[in-house]
């Protein structure tokens, strides 16, 4: 026991940064663009597939395909957001883009199915089944990896955000909108960028993914899509640091639940755990408190 | 700031603020208006009479299946929208009370086993027990922010679903399958489309008596604006939650009435997220927070759906036309069909009594100068939707009343 246990909570954090990687691009996509992007989900699929045609039919190394999957990604980000996001206008803006995200969704996991059938499908590579003896079990080396990919990832996110004139301007129009445009700052193409920035990270993330999570189909998303959610309301819309912090507590939650009491209950103590927090605090972990007309 | 949708301003500004005595106070008593009244009460008796006789006429057992379907649909859009539509918290977490009511009344049946025929009056339990359910949910839920409040109902949808899965009551991943009944083959399908049909209707018509009243004031108040509802007055949270236990309620019952006509409640059935999703489509295909929308909304795409799924017999073909089609109303008609048909038939009136004007006006120069007033009035009116604000119709009651009358008459709908 004390070992799975041990298992459990290295796996859960590593794994949760992973995590925490898709989660920071869903929740930006909120900060900025006021939207929630319920197609997060199926676009990690994407990503993971992505990565699957490279490794199998081109025998390109995971990482390496990474190189061309997140500009990929990016683009679809770009393009969804340019063509089904940007016309939307109005009061129930937000609400119209749940549903436009997820007619994306649909989409996206129809041509999955047609090109790929609904076999559960996994990533392999060297180093997926291999890895050092810590703790008394073997700890693949792709979580390492991933761990330290997910760390590069959202700092560098970090650094764009915080240290250069384009992060800036999207933090610019994360406080308010229409004073950004009054100073100059092009919102359209911030929130593009902003889009295709939070889309391309599930490339990175969904090449973990496909990797350590056992299989993967076109199916997956939904369980993607929920946990994604769960993750940055607990840690506070549109807060980055929340959803770091959510993502690593919550996978880490569930691995533990699985091994100490049942697999069958650790999704339920996932979901459970969230509305517990938000019944004492409704804004989430790191939250900023808002008016509730918003 | 166009696309305000036009019912809000008149209902809320009138009797909220001058007084609660004069409900729905925005119609004017115009001779266009009563004829317009008496034309609706019209399809709405037409409608409801094709509805009544549709069994009898087309005895095809997939087509009245498809009805079955349809109506469960029209009711459980309805009820979603007396509380989504109303208040603006978009719930995908409905398939909570449908897969709730489904089991309660499933269980019971087992339980009790009882035969068939008057199992129906079972429906009503069902409904308490989804109702008892939604007052601990809405005590959590309904304390945040909108865009929380969606993925606070899809994270209980999920608790539920996988409830239905562990606990020891539920029969598992086997569900619970309903009991055989013994009427003949060839109409099957009419007593839960008449069931159906009673629940929806009646569901319509209490969304329809909400909407008249101080309480479906108050929530299309905290839809506006939940702050300044408060600072008004409305007690939110009693009022939030009386509506979201209502929906739930009746979500139940149909939720049950779905367990007889199916024969077995699954948890991936019964809790089945496409639900969610499928009713919210619906709404905001019709028109989200309108009467007659939702219904519509109903009306059409659950046969489409069914039509989608037998023309297309690859379901992800289908998936993706759905998806497609979806897409193409948000785009296009991002308001839905009843407030944007309204609008159309706002503007070719106007264009009507512009044109009709302008005859006359050209050849007696004396009369033109009030009827030439009105037409800039009106369509500002039809779009802002503010009868009362509008400044150059004001002056010219008697040209601008048949216009002022139509836009908030349309949207009130």
């Amino acid at each position: 026991m004390g070992r799975e246990l041990s298992e459990a909570i290295v796996d859960g954090i590593l794994g949760g940064s992973v995590y925490a990687l898709m989660a920071v691009g869903l929740t930006l996509i909120f900060g900025v663009l006021d939207i929630i992007n319920i197609a997060q989900g199926i676009l990690v699929v994407l990503g993971a597939y992505l990565s699957y045609v490279l490794s199998v039919h081109l025998h390109i190394d995971l990482f390496a395909g990474l190189l061309v999957t997140v500009p990929a990604m990016f683009i679809i980000g770009v393009a969804i957001q340019w063509a089904f996001i940007r016309p939307l206008r109005g009061r129930e803006r937000t609400s119209m883009s749940l549903l436009a995200t997820y007619a994306v969704a649909i989409i996206i996991e129809g041509i999955l199915y047609i090109i790929f059938g609904s076999n559960y499908v996994n990533l392999n590579a060297s180093y997926v089944t291999e890895g050092p003896k810590i703790f008394g079990f073997y700890l693949d080396y792709i979580y390492i990896y991933g761990f330290l990919m997910a760390l590069l990832l959202v700092l560098a996110i970090y650094f764009t955000l915080y240290r250069t004139p384009f992060g800036r301007s999207v933090r610019a129009t994360m406080q308010d909108q229409t004073a950004a445009r009054i100073v100059g700052i092009s919102v359209n193409r911030v929130q593009a960028l902003t889009f295709g920035i939070g889309v391309a990270v599930t490339a990175a993330g969904g090449m973990v993914f496909g990797a350590t999570s056992g299989g993967f189909n076109p199916n997956t998303g939904y369980d993607l899509i929920s946990r994604l959610l769960a993750i940055i309301i607990l840690g506070g819309l549109g807060s980055i640091g929340g959803a770091m912090i959510a993502a690593i507590f919550m996978i880490t939650l569930e691995g533990v639940v699985d091994v100490v009491w049942s697999p069958s209950w650790s999704v339920v103590v996932f979901y459970g755990a969230l509305v517990l927090v938000l019944a004492f605090r409704p804004q989430g972990l790191l939250g900023r408190k808002a008016a509730r007309a918003q | 700031m166009n696309g305000e949708p036009v019912n809000v301003g008149p209902v809320i500004e009138g009797p909220v603020i001058e007084g609660p005595a004069q409900a729905g106070g925005a119609q004017l008593p115009a001779g266009r208006d009563r004829q317009a009244t008496v034309l609706r009460l019209g399809c709405l008796a037409v409608l409801l009479v094709i509805a009544a006789i549709f069994p009898l006429v087309i005895t095809n057992a997939l087509y009245t299946q498809f009805a079955v379907d349809t109506m469960i649909y029209v009711g459980a859009v309805a009820a979603w929208n007396l509380f989504s539509g109303y208040t603006g918290y978009i719930s995908l977490g409905n398939a909570v009370f449908f897969g709730t009511g489904a089991y309660t009344v499933g269980l019971l049946t087992k339980q009790w086993k009882l035969p068939g025929g008057d199992i129906f009056a079972l429906l009503p339990l069902g409904g308490l027990v989804a109702a008892l359910v939604a007052v601990p949910l809405g005590l959590v839920a309904l304390r945040v922010r909108r865009h929380t409040f969606v993925v606070i109902t899809i994270a209980f949808f999920f608790i539920f679903q996988l409830l239905a899965f562990n606990l020891s009551f539920t029969g598992g991943n086997q569900g619970v399958s309903s009991p055989f009944f013994l009427w003949s083959a060839a109409d099957y399908n009419n007593p839960f489309y008449y069931v159906g049909l009673i629940i929806a209707v009646a569901t319509i018509s209490l969304s329809w008596l909400i909407r008249n009243s101080r309480f479906g004031l108050q929530l299309l108040a905290i839809r506006d604006d939940e702050d300044r509802a408060r600072g008004l007055g409305v007690r939110t949270m009693r009022t939030k939650l009386t509506a979201f236990v209502i929906s739930a309620g009746i979500t139940g019952m149909i939720g049950g009435l779905w367990w007889f006509f199916i024969g077995q409640a699954l948890p991936e059935t019964a809790f089945d997220p496409l639900f969610d999703l499928t009713v919210a489509l619906m709404a905001f295909l019709g028109g989200f927070g309108t009467l007659a929308g939702p219904v519509l909304g109903a009306l059409i795409l659950e046969p489409l759906q069914q039509w989608i799924g037998i023309t297309f017999t690859n379901g992800y073909t289908s998936d993706i036309v759905l998806g497609g089609l979806f897409l193409a109303v948000i785009l296009f008609m991002p308001r839905g069909l009843v407030p944007t048909g309204a609008e159309f038939v706002t503007k070719w009136r106007v264009a009507q009594a512009r044109r009709r004007e302008a005859a006359p006006g050209g050849s007696a120069p004396g009369g033109s100068a009030p009827g030439g007033s009105a037409p800039p009035g009106s369509p500002t009116l039809g779009r802002t939707g503010s009868p009362g604000a509008g400044t150059p119709g004001a002056s010219t009651p008697g040209a601008s009343t048949p216009s002022t009358g139509t836009p908030s008459t349309g949207g009130v709908r």
